[in-house]
């Protein structure tokens, strides 16, 4: 009998409520609501995501094209920013293959937001005050990539070798991870999951920013120390709720970046990706400097009303869809 | 035995960890947004008993274990192994001190248990929710106190020892719930 929603109306009533604080929380500051496809000619190349893919046959594609649901609107809302439209923001469906658990359903509903002119401190600010308005808690805590894992677990995630990381989790009762991880960054985020999440964040949100280089992904380097990048993430309570940038302005390295996540991909049995032209031709033609951020608006509801599992806020999740 | 991949995870499923048949508990994905995903599991395993966390890369696969639990009556004890059959097929299995474990104390002849196999060979047996066993030895207590005042201990048959009122008395016999050791009542004969 899998006919009923998964969620109570309570919930149902808290998502409508969390929907119209959002809305009212960017209508104050004339930020812009915009809508983009969900379905687009090309995916993502990052290695640890997996697009959804569903065929469109019709006119414009008589013989069939594929169309990827998108991971995130994060391509098209960039082509938007690069044709004039300032200030945006997005609350829509974001789709990931492989992905279902506690924390994770593969349609899910993301807030993604784009401020023209702010630098990433100046976002983190607006995230601070939006979650502040929908969470009730107080102002967050901020802390460098390095300084917590330094104060976490001393051990410096700039500087480790790779066999130091696998030192400690030997050293932790994780002998057959540090087996299988042989990157570093596998190795950090690995860490950075078991044994520095579940830790902080559990009276007020804690923003980590200047994650190392090699995770950038779509963010700018920092001009000051080329190690890290300008990117941040939020998390509260034992759950990643935002990751943001201060986007890359540059094509060239842009398309570096997603060869080099091709090569990945290949490296780890996978197939390649098309890259997206149209996003490339954007940022080429100019992207105007600003910083966003996406956050998962499923988790948040869990956070603010307490719910255990993502299907409790979800109408009607995987295994009733 | 066939393999399972991390996405076939749930609890109840039998899995081979460090060579020993293990039962998922729990099963829970970790995936850092822009990260390998990764399975945390909690496990019991079979033999030891031993509760355990164990993490596995997402999409990794896992030798299954060839575990099944059957329900069978227990016969005797021929002072090395204990005896069970199985009513309708006659069949009989012989389970050691090992396998039969913490469950020897509440073993009544003809009781139904469920034991299970692990590549055919008993490696636990449980007894069933409630026994029902003749006490040898308790305290004569209070004649006429029938307000369970606390109670006092009984040695069963068996050799298990339980709390029961003060009104039970040696030669009754008692219903106990092996899954906490506790006494229910007097067996209603």
């Amino acid at each position: 009998m899998n006919w009923q929603a998964s969620a109570n109306l309570t919930a149902l009533k808290q998502r409508a409520k969390m929907f119209a604080q959002i809305r009212h929380f960017f209508a104050e500051r004339n930020v812009l609501e915009v809508e983009t496809p969900l379905l687009a000619t090309s995916g993502i190349t990052d290695l640890h995501l997996e697009n959804l893919t569903s065929q469109y046959t019709g006119p414009h594609f008589p013989k069939g094209v594929e169309l990827y649901l998108q991971t995130s609107p994060e391509y098209a809302m960039k082509r938007m920013l690069a044709s004039g439209s300032g200030c945006i923001y997005q609350i829509c469906k974001a789709f990931r293959d492989d992905e279902s658990g506690r924390y994770h359903n593969p349609e899910f509903t993301m807030l993604e937001w784009y401020r023209v002119g702010f630098d990433l401190s100046d976002l983190m600010d607006e995230m601070d005050s939006l979650l502040q308005v929908i969470l009730n808690v107080s102002s967050a805590k901020r802390y460098s990539y390095q300084a917590i894992f330094i104060e976490v677990l001393d051990i410096d995630p700039l500087q480790a070798s790779t066999e130091s990381l696998q030192a400690f989790l030997r050293n932790n009762a994780q002998a057959d991870m540090a087996n299988i991880l042989t990157e570093k960054d596998d190795l950090l985020q690995f860490i950075f999951s078991f044994f520095i999440e579940q830790k902080i964040a559990q009276t007020q949100p804690y923003f980590i920013y200047d994650f190392p280089a090699s995770q950038a992904c779509l963010a700018k380097l920092n001009p000051d120390d080329s190690r890290v990048a300008k990117r941040f993430e939020v998390y509260f309570k034992g759950v990643e709720l935002a990751n943001g940038f201060d986007e890359l302005t540059d094509a060239t390295e842009q398309r570096k970046r997603f060869e080099q996540d091709n090569l990945m991909r290949q490296a780890n049995g996978k197939h390649s990706k098309p890259i997206d032209e149209n996003l490339l031709s954007a940022i080429a033609a100019g992207l105007p400097d600003c910083s966003g951020v996406a956050m998962g608006l499923d988790r948040l509801l869990m956070l603010a009303g307490q719910y255990a599992h993502i299907k409790e806020v979800i109408s009607f999740d995987l295994t009733r869809c | 035995m066939a393999n399972y991949s991390t996405n076939e995870f749930k609890a109840g499923l039998k899995i081979m960890v460090d060579a020993e048949p293990c039962n998922i508990l729990e099963n829970e994905l970790v995936k850092p947004g822009k990260g390998q995903a990764f399975n945390r599991v909690k496990i019991r395993k079979l033999i030891s008993g031993k509760v355990l966390e164990k993490t596995f890369k997402s999409g990794e696969s896992v030798e299954g274990a060839d575990v099944m639990d059957t329900n069978l009556a227990y016969l005797y004890n021929d002072g090395e192994f204990w005896h069970f059959m199985n009513n309708e097929t006659f069949e009989q299995i012989a389970a050691d001190e090992k396998a039969v474990g913490d469950s020897v104390k509440w073993l009544v002849e003809q009781d139904e248990c469920t034991i299970t196999l692990w590549n055919g060979n008993p490696i636990a047996v449980t007894p069933p929710n409630f026994v029902e066993l003749e006490i040898t030895e308790t305290d004569p207590g209070l004649k006429g106190d029938t307000a369970g005042t606390g109670g006092k201990p009984a040695t069963l048959v068996t050799g298990a020892v339980v709390r029961v009122p003060l009104f039970v008395q040696i030669g009754e016999v008692i219903k106990v719930d092996t899954r906490t050791g506790e006494y229910v009542g007097r067996a209603s004969k």
